[in-house]
């Protein structure tokens, strides 16, 4: 295993335990917009198609690439506009 | 100069992402939060399209409909987003989440087309974010679909021993393409047919309450697949972002189980429903029930100190929250205390319910939590129960063959008398019979939420 591989594992243990600190005491109340807002921080998924959209050459690349564009601005819009619409509820009432 | 541009935007989009969704752990940051996140989110993309070389300094191509692709998926996004009702929040999250999971499985897919396994590391990558992104597409759909209410669940015999048979020849023929002891693209077709299949089969028993915590696994599942593009591409945000949603969406569906008292396990096998509609059907609570009149109930609540609203996922099908306010306002116009007692998992979502009723402009502090209600139901005068069963049955804590037995529910039967609003006699998503319902201090209101919530508010302002 060569050192930069290492060093990605080496960032996906220690990215794991900031993940569980990170959202260790949420209150219940938050749980729904919280589980939102998560689902628009994968939506960085969104840089890999663009990454083998710009490297499609053949046809059938071209239009599976094109799809996954798509789906990703879909995942990465749509959950945060979603997450903000919950949390102007919660602002109202601030 | 240009070469360092990215990496600086890409650190601070991973950045913000931590920053984010910390944020998004407390009320008063967590819309700031979402919204840096989203700032971070779009750096990163903008400097993508804009610097990104592969080894050989060449930049991407296709940028024209790499910007339509934007365009299009911005547009169907925001529409959708803002279009949809508040009470279709989980299964709009589920539907994006399984967007989310097809585009990393198309990346993987189209790696695999493109280079094939390169080594081990890399073909696993390959291979991992192919499998957990397709389950995780079309185990998001069938509980977008299943919440939505489109679909029932659906069991057969052997289902489990199909499941993990199916689980393991994907696990298998996923290692042998990433090891290169097999080679082809039509089998990772193959391969991605059999996840998709998979994560249909594997959302398909679970119960309509059970969606939740299925949504933030496949939420989590959805993470990985986007670490494992991270991982074949060397790119540090998607790998950042998408480890930290896959550990916190883990703990969070943890978490989740834990209000509901049952374990992970005993969710995705879904043994609960299973077990539910057997011990329903056998050993039904027995009795009479008695029904009320929305002029009797309006009457029974107006003259009360203190009423106790319990809200549960019918208030929120019916569409009943602002109904259900004014009936609050009307109340407290005749002195009477009114606060609402929201259960950890009450909606479908947690947290779900409380969104419902800010939305209606229930103030913050009269939604009380479980735990704090719990002490004040014996001297509460009146339980309104709206659409809620499972988290007021009465057996979670005495009958140990029920299969919520053990899990938190709000005390109501302590309370001098329960109005029950609800559809009918049907049993909850639990699919169990609610004794509640025959005690003698119960009385029935059926009907619509909301029509029967109207009704009661016309009643009170003629008290």
């Amino acid at each position: 295993m060569d050192a930069s591989t290492l060093q990605l594992i080496y960032l996906i243990v220690l990215m794991a335990f900031l993940g569980v600190e990170l959202i260790g005491h949420v209150p219940s109340v938050l749980h729904t917009p919280l589980m939102s807002g998560a689902n628009a921080i994968h939506g960085v998924v969104i840089i890999g198609s663009i990454i083998v959209m710009g490297h499609a050459t053949d046809t059938a690349s071209i239009i599976l690439g094109f799809a996954a564009v798509v789906l990703g601005t879909l995942n990465v819009v749509g959950g945060f506009v979603v997450t903000n619409r919950m949390l102007e509820m919660f602002r109202k009432k601030q | 100069m240009i070469e360092t541009l990215l990496p600086i935007l890409y650190l601070v989009a991973s950045v913000t992402f931590i920053i984010g969704l910390k944020m998004l752990g407390s009320p008063k940051s967590a819309r700031k939060g979402n919204l840096i996140a989203g700032f971070g989110m779009c750096l990163a993309i903008a400097g993508t399209i804009l610097f990104h070389t592969d080894s050989a300094g060449t930049h991407l191509h296709n940028i024209p409909l790499i910007l339509g692709g934007i365009a299009v998926g911005t547009i169907i996004g925001w529409m959708m987003a803002v279009k949809v009702k508040m009470t279709a929040m989980p299964q709009m999250v589920s539907f994006f989440n399984g967007m989310g999971g097809a585009c990393a499985a198309l990346i993987s897919l189209m790696e695999y087309k493109e280079t094939g396994s390169v080594s081990a590391g890399h073909g696993a990558a390959t291979m991992a974010g192919l499998i957990i992104g397709s389950i995780s597409f079309s185990g998001s759909i069938i509980a977008y679909v299943k919440l939505e209410e489109r679909m029932g669940d659906i069991r057969f015999t052997g289902q489990q021993l199909v499941n993990n048979g199916l689980l393991l020849a994907v696990l298998i023929v996923g290692a042998c393409l990433a090891l290169s002891a097999l080679t082809g693209f039509p089998l990772a077709l193959l391969l991605t047919a059999g996840a998709l299949l998979f994560g249909v089969l594997f959302v398909l028993p679970i119960g309509g309450a059970d969606m939740p915590v299925v949504i933030s696994l496949l939420n989590s599942f959805t993470g990985v697949a986007a670490a494992c593009g991270g991982f074949l591409y060397n790119n540090m945000p998607m790998l950042i972002g998408g480890i930290l949603v896959g550990s916190a969406g883990t703990l969070l569906t943890v978490v989740m189980c834990k209000s509901m008292n049952r374990s992970i396990w005993n969710v995705l096998l879904g043994n609960f429903s299973a077990q539910g509609a057997a011990s329903g059907a056998t050993e039904g609570a027995t009795g009479t029930v008695r029904e009320v009149s929305a002029t009797d109930a309006a009457v029974l609540m107006a003259y009360a100190k203190t009423v106790v609203i319990v809200p549960g996922y019918g208030l929120a099908v019916a569409q009943a929250q602002h109904a259900c306010h004014q009936l609050e306002n009307e109340l407290e116009e005749k002195g009477v205390t009114v606060k609402y007692a929201v259960h950890p998992v009450a909606g479908r979502m947690p947290g779900h319910m409380n969104v419902l009723l800010a939305e209606a402009d229930v103030s913050y502090d009269k939604l009380v939590e479980m735990e704090e209600i719990n002490p004040e139901f014996p001297t509460t005068d009146v339980v309104l129960v709206v659409g809620a069963n499972d988290v007021v049955n009465p057996a979670a804590k005495t009958d140990t063959a029920s299969p919520i037995y053990g899990m938190p529910i709000l005390d109501v039967e302590l309370a001098k008398q329960v109005i029950v609003m609800k559809r009918s006699m049907k049993a909850g998503y639990a699919g169990i019979e609610n004794e509640l319902f025959y005690r003698p201090n119960t009385s029935m209101l059926f009907g619509d939420a909301k029509t029967s919530m109207s009704a009661l508010v016309a009643e009170i302002k003629l008290i």
